[in-house]
């Protein structure tokens, strides 16, 4: 957490006081839960009644999706298609895959390129053919795995202009790369506070003032009646606090994060010359390099730079850790031997080049290590 | 580290020992929720939270290998192809040799490794002997007897000095939290115990002769010859009574006709087995000898010869329900844990009263 935010949660976090309480400890609360609302908004050009704060990034994006496909097939029976890409976070596939399960939705998969870029003439496509029948549109601002960005406002456009809200799960690109909600077109974005700085356990949704959303969570409705929940106001403090000071300073953070991410990027090809370069070259996130190391297994990988003081991330492990191959990394046409074999290493406010260097010291002992360990694969 | 108690306990005292300890769980189940659930076990959810907690009690790093498909290859098809071709095998045996002691064996070393620890209840000491446990009803050197020179060398097995009630005090003393958690006993593939079950549905069912070895005569019908067990008493639902209203046992199981022969118990004693798949650790033969023909089976007497890829034991005393698929087990008496002399994989049992041409026991 930023030193700012996890002060401004501390110094709320002393007072008492329940934001919808009407005496003075609670009208003190709400003031500083509405000048956060009003932070997050100026930061990100949105207005002060559109941020609906939530638990999260995973929340937000199970109330978008969900809750604009209930609203828009209230409205018109015959909405029950979701469109959705393939390398969205499992927070937005798991609740697309559930409407399709549970509520009669038609989900709709957009594939990608090979670099993880969803194509606005796939989306353009659907939109003349099912006009009439989709509900809600989710594509990533950016990918969390292989860091692409995705033609954002393009997409946007499309489906605003189809008359079909558009959502966005920008947890990945807030305080990362320029984010400005009112240009995008979105009518909904989902942004999440330990991605930038912030606590773990915030995070709102933007959502258009004409759009309507039904709630996941009934009661109290504190928040436009879409929300309910007692709000976490030193959360929501610290959750601002973060958001402004990323969005200040986006792009020298961009500048010097990228600068050492193709550091690492040029030498790992030149210490593991057969190393696959997975995602965009030009539209990525500053700190994101991802790689597949062929003949490894990623889980072998991580083991030995976990011991020598690396720590980067496979992808994705179910529940009993065990790493599964990526869905990203299918989606953009690997195999599973490819997926299975890739590392994402992510760089952020606090990494240096002593960091890259101690990568690159540790790197080529650990995929020839890493390559004579899948032996144990043919029976014996 | 399967989330038990004795590899938790294992693991603390290679980390105490002053060894670099990484705690592996291995996943080997390719749902996991179609393996046994709840507390006992290797194959679970929790199973793999209670190895994750013993690894930060203990403070090693901890990761889960998975090797569902290695175990569902080596293991569970190779149970149900033994089961089906008239044997019956020891899944525990066979994951040693082919997945703790090989892929997982041979990964971590080429990951820079030098051993792999297991809470297994066997003696290792510097002679390179595999010995009994301390515990007689814990021991699982049985399990282990499979392991080659080359897998032994690399295995370390910390609780083979202590009892189980020994290995529970000190889980609970370190604050371990599996300290009081059951034993497992079934076998972790079949979710519900019912070995029976599982086979019918891996294999159909196949109705076919339950015949009685004097008179020749079918006296019962079964669902599949695999199902059965020599030696087996119970399940057999037999209708006709036997002439001397004795109770009658699998005597043999062919696969080729799908016939499942019974008798009275006395036709199950066999005083020569013969075995295949031979691990012996250099002692000239013919020895003497004790040997072991099943898991927490009784010993027996006998002299052991090795020749090429056959084992040969004739007993001293007959002994019962010998099937093919078991391992049989060599051990010297030592006052220091009874050591393993090797072991190989029973092909046939020849009964005491024939000679030795014709075998009790199916072998394919």
């Amino acid at each position: 957490m930023l030193a700012e935010a996890l002060d401004a949660y501390t110094t709320a976090a002393r007072d008492v006081g329940n934001p919808s309480s009407l005496h003075a400890a609670g009208r003190c609360a709400r003031r500083l839960v509405e000048e956060s609302r009003e932070r997050i908004a100026a930061a990100l050009n949105a207005r002060p009644s559109e941020v609906v704060f939530t638990s999260g990034g995973t929340e937000s994006d199970n109330l978008a999706t969900k809750g604009i496909f209930w609203a828009q097939r209230s409205a018109s029976l015959n909405r029950t298609r979701v469109i959705a890409s393939a390398v969205e976070h499992h927070a937005v596939l798991d609740a697309v895959d559930w409407l399709g399960t549970h509520e009669g939705a038609t989900v709709d998969i957009l594939p990608v390129d090979e670099t993880g870029a969803v194509d606005p003439d796939a989306l353009a496509d659907r939109l003349d053919r099912y006009r009439d029948e989709i509900a809600v549109v989710s594509v990533q601002w950016a990918n969390n795995e292989v860091g692409t960005i995705q033609p954002i406002h393009e997409l946007a456009r499309l489906t605003a202009e189809a008359g079909v809200p558009f959502h966005t799960d920008a947890v990945q690109a807030v305080g990362q790369i320029p984010v400005d909600f009112a240009a995008s077109g979105a009518a909904a974005m989902t942004l999440t506070g330990h991605k930038l700085g912030g606590p773990v356990g915030v995070g709102a949704l933007l959502l258009g003032r004409d759009v309507p959303c039904t709630p996941l969570l009934h009661g109290g409705g504190q928040e436009r009646d879409v929300r309910s929940g007692t709000l976490d106001t030193a959360g929501i403090a610290a959750f601002a606090v973060a958001v402004e000071m990323s969005v200040k300073s986006q792009q020298d953070y961009a500048a010097r994060v990228s600068a050492l991410r193709d550091d690492l990027i040029t030498r790992v090809r030149q210490v593991v010359p057969d190393a696959v370069y997975n995602g965009a070259t030009a539209d990525r996130l500053p700190g994101n390099a991802h790689f597949s190391f062929p003949g490894c297994e990623g889980d072998a990988l991580l083991l030995l730079l976990d011991a020598a003081g690396v720590a980067c991330s496979t992808g994705s492990a179910c529940s009993a850790g065990v790493a599964q191959p990526s869905h990203v990394l299918i989606a953009m046409g690997a195999d599973d031997d490819r997926a299975r074999s890739s590392l994402r290493f992510t760089l952020g406010h606090t990494s240096t080049i002593e960091e890259v260097d101690q990568l690159l010291a540790a790197l080529p002992g650990t995929v020839e290590r890493a390559r004579r360990a899948t032996a144990w694969k043919t029976p014996r | 580290m399967s989330g038990g108690v004795d590899s938790a306990v294992a693991a603390a005292r290679a980390h105490d020992a002053g060894h670099d300890v990484t705690g592996v769980h291995l996943a080997l189940a390719r749902n996991p929720q179609t393996y046994r659930t709840g507390a006992r076990g290797c194959c679970t959810l929790e199973d793999s939270r209670d190895a994750r907690r013993a690894a930060d009690v203990i403070g090693i790093p901890f990761y889960v290998w998975d090797m569902a498909d290695q175990f569902h290859e080596s293991v569970v098809d190779n149970f149900v192809a033994e089961y089906a071709a008239g044997r019956t095998p020891n899944p525990c045996l066979r994951c040693n040799e082919k997945i703790k002691f090989a892929a997982v064996l041979d990964r971590a070393v080429a990951l820079g490794f030098d051993a792999v620890v297991t809470g297994h209840h066997a003696r290792l000491g510097a002679d390179g002997l595999l010995r009994r446990s301390v515990d007689d009803g814990k021991d699982q050197s049985y399990v282990l007897a499979v392991l080659t020179r080359a897998q032994l060398d690399r295995a370390v097995f910390p609780l083979g000095d202590s009892t189980k009630a020994q290995v529970r005090a000190e889980a609970a003393e370190r604050g371990l939290a599996v300290a009081d958690k059951p034993d497992s006993h079934d076998i972790c593939f079949i979710a519900d115990g019912d070995t029976r079950g599982f086979l019918e549905r891996r294999l159909g069912t196949a109705p076919g002769d339950i015949v009685d070895s004097r008179t020749g005569e079918t006296i019962g019908t079964h669902n599949g010859a695999f199902s059965y067990t020599v030696g087996q008493r119970k399940g057999l639902d037999l209708r006709v009574p036997a002439a001397d209203g004795r109770p009658r046992y699998v005597l043999s199981i062919t696969p080729k006709t799908n016939t499942v022969t019974v008798g009275p118990r006395e036709a199950l004693a066999v005083d020569v087995v013969t075995a295949t798949r031979v691990i012996w650790h250099g002692e000239p033969t013919p020895v003497e000898c004790d040997v072991q023909l099943r898991a927490h089976g009784e010993v027996v007497r006998a002299e052991v010869t090795v020749e090429g890829d056959t084992l040969t034991a004739r007993l001293h005393e007959p002994a019962r329900g010998v099937a093919a698929g078991q391992a049989i087990v060599a051990y010297r008496r030592d006052p220091g844990g009874d050591a393993v002399l090797g072991s190989a994989t029973i092909t046939a049992g020849v009964p005491v009263s024939s000679g030795p041409a014709e075998p009790a026991v199916a072998h394919a």
